[in-house]
């Protein structure tokens, strides 16, 4: 930081240089977890999505399983149980997995994953299942394979049945990663904990962390509108 | 006459509250429980501990009708800023960021800190070199925590943790290597069980402990403060003491 700023900052009581670099941390933490969390659930829900779709329950059936169970459980017992029962497992910290699990980035990043994976898998699945009849039939007239026709019909015809509720989702998963604080991770919520613990000072803490997920907010939504407006075009009104 | 009904106005204002402020007839006092020693429910139901036989010696000191009050720790000085009680007499101690919200009496004990870890692990604490890279525990917003930032921020990672209990699972789990912990609590979650032990010598920090009040209350702090001299030069404190302390915890 520039000398005049931190000269600046710390004439503050509360909102200090090191006070400032404490939040820019947690900010970047909190962005890191919730894009990768996001990332990668997407790219797991995808197929799986397609998998819950199909009619055979042997191959639908464990997904419905895995959806039911992370969606019907607070992420914050999810987040609990991967965090301390995995160290509770006899031996573990002598083999491989421990230097991943060790730190509590990679246990708070699976729990997020799984999460947000179960969820946007069911978003995906309901705008797949909407896919219009006369759509597929006409992909099967042209002689497409299932392969073909899910890629270049289906997926993209759903994708923008469910951006709208994705984009919810995505909102709800930067809100919901507030909880990795409670493992440790020192994210905009542990950046926000740690000061007013220190300063005593709730409200300037929380009301400082808040509009920065607000800010948050509003560019997930600004982005999420430009796609809007480009992917569904075609539903736009005339005039 | 407006200006002689503000002024009689004003004058009943300081004459109320001039008799408001000698009558402390009716103190409550908040206690975060358990915490074991200083505060804790006997099987029957009934709060006990070395806090709460000190205050009962207080108000009785004052003649006072004390009503105890259990708040939760992360709503201490919230609800005692929100009237929900007078007085906190939980083991709090005495730092320069908190007098800027309340208002703290003579401090009455300090416990030390003391570092404990797994029976492997014996680096001295106090040796810098060897520290290094050490992940270290604390409770959020402890004298302990205060003092890892400021002197060893750099040198060891710090976690910080809302609940003993959680740390003390980190600290099993491996994910610590040592904490920092307030003695008497480190004796009660750590010494007790097999496997840790403490490592270095107890660190006595701050300013110690006291009862916190409203800024607003000095007469309530002075009260106080004549009381607890008296209890500690009379001999009360220090029966007090040891039912329930092996080490000197006065001050």
């Amino acid at each position: 930081m520039p000398d005049f700023i931190v000269q600046w900052l710390n004439t503050h009581d509360v909102f200090t240089a090191t006070t400032m670099l404490h939040y820019w941390d947690g900010l970047v933490t909190t962005v890191q977890l919730v894009f990768l969390s996001l990332v990668i659930g997407l790219v797991l829900s995808v197929p799986l999505a397609i998998l819950r779709t199909v009619r055979n329950p042997f191959v639908s059936g464990p997904v419905w399983l895995y959806t039911y169970m992370f969606r019907g459980t607070p992420l914050l017992i999810q987040l609990y149980i991967i965090y301390y029962g995995i160290a509770q497992i006899q031996g573990i910290q002598q083999t491989f997995w421990w230097e991943i699990f060790k730190d509590p980035f990679y246990p708070a990043l699976l729990a997020f994953v799984l999460n947000t994976a179960a969820y946007t898998t069911e978003i995906i699945r309901g705008a797949l299942e909407a896919t219009p009849h006369g759509e597929v039939e006409a992909a099967k007239a042209y002689g497409m394979s299932w392969f073909m026709r899910t890629r270049r019909i289906i997926l993209p015809s759903a994708a923008r049945r469910a951006l709208q509720a994705y984009s919810n989702e995505v909102i709800f998963m930067l809100h919901a990663s507030a909880i990795a604080s409670v493992v440790t991770i020192v994210d905009l919520t542990g950046a926000a904990r740690d000061i007013y613990s220190r300063f005593y000072a709730p409200f300037d803490a929380f009301i400082a962390v808040a509009l920065m997920y607000m800010a948050l907010t509003f560019s997930i939504i600004f982005v999420f509108r430009h796609l809007e407006k480009r992917m569904l075009r075609h539903l736009k009104p005339l005039s | 006459m407006k200006k002689l009904i503000v002024a009689a106005t004003c004058a009943l204002a300081v004459m109320t509250g001039s008799v408001q402020a000698k009558e402390w007839k009716d103190i409550r006092i908040a206690f975060d429980v358990p915490y074991e020693p200083f505060e804790y429910k006997k099987p029957d139901g009934s709060l006990t501990g070395f806090e709460v036989e000190l205050a009962e010696a207080m108000c009785k000191e004052l003649q006072a009708n004390c009503d105890f009050v259990i708040q939760s720790w992360d709503g201490m000085i919230p609800g005692l800023l929100a009237r929900k009680f007078d007085a906190i007499m939980s083991s709090m101690s005495i730092t320069p960021e908190r007098q800027e919200k309340v208002l703290f009496s003579e401090p009455y004990y300090n416990t030390p800190g003391g570092w404990f870890a797994k029976n492997d692990e014996t680096t001295d604490p106090t040796d810098m070199d060897a520290m290094k890279g050490k992940i270290v525990g604390v409770q959020r917003g402890t004298t302990m925590d205060t003092y890892v930032t400021e002197n060893m921020s750099g040198v060891v990672e710090i976690k910080r943790y809302t609940t003993a209990d959680d740390m003390v699972l980190d600290l099993e789990g491996e994910r610590l290597d040592m904490v920092f912990v307030d003695y008497p609590v480190g004796e009660q979650t750590l010494l007790n069980r097999d496997g840790f032990h403490e490592i270095g010598q107890p660190v006595k920090l701050g300013e110690g402990v006291g009862v916190a009040m409203r800024k607003r209350d000095q007469d309530l702090a002075e009260q106080i403060n004549k009381a607890l001299t008296k209890l500690k030069n009379d001999g009360t404190y220090d029966t007090i003491m040891k039912k329930y302390f092996t080490y000197d915890v006065k001050m």
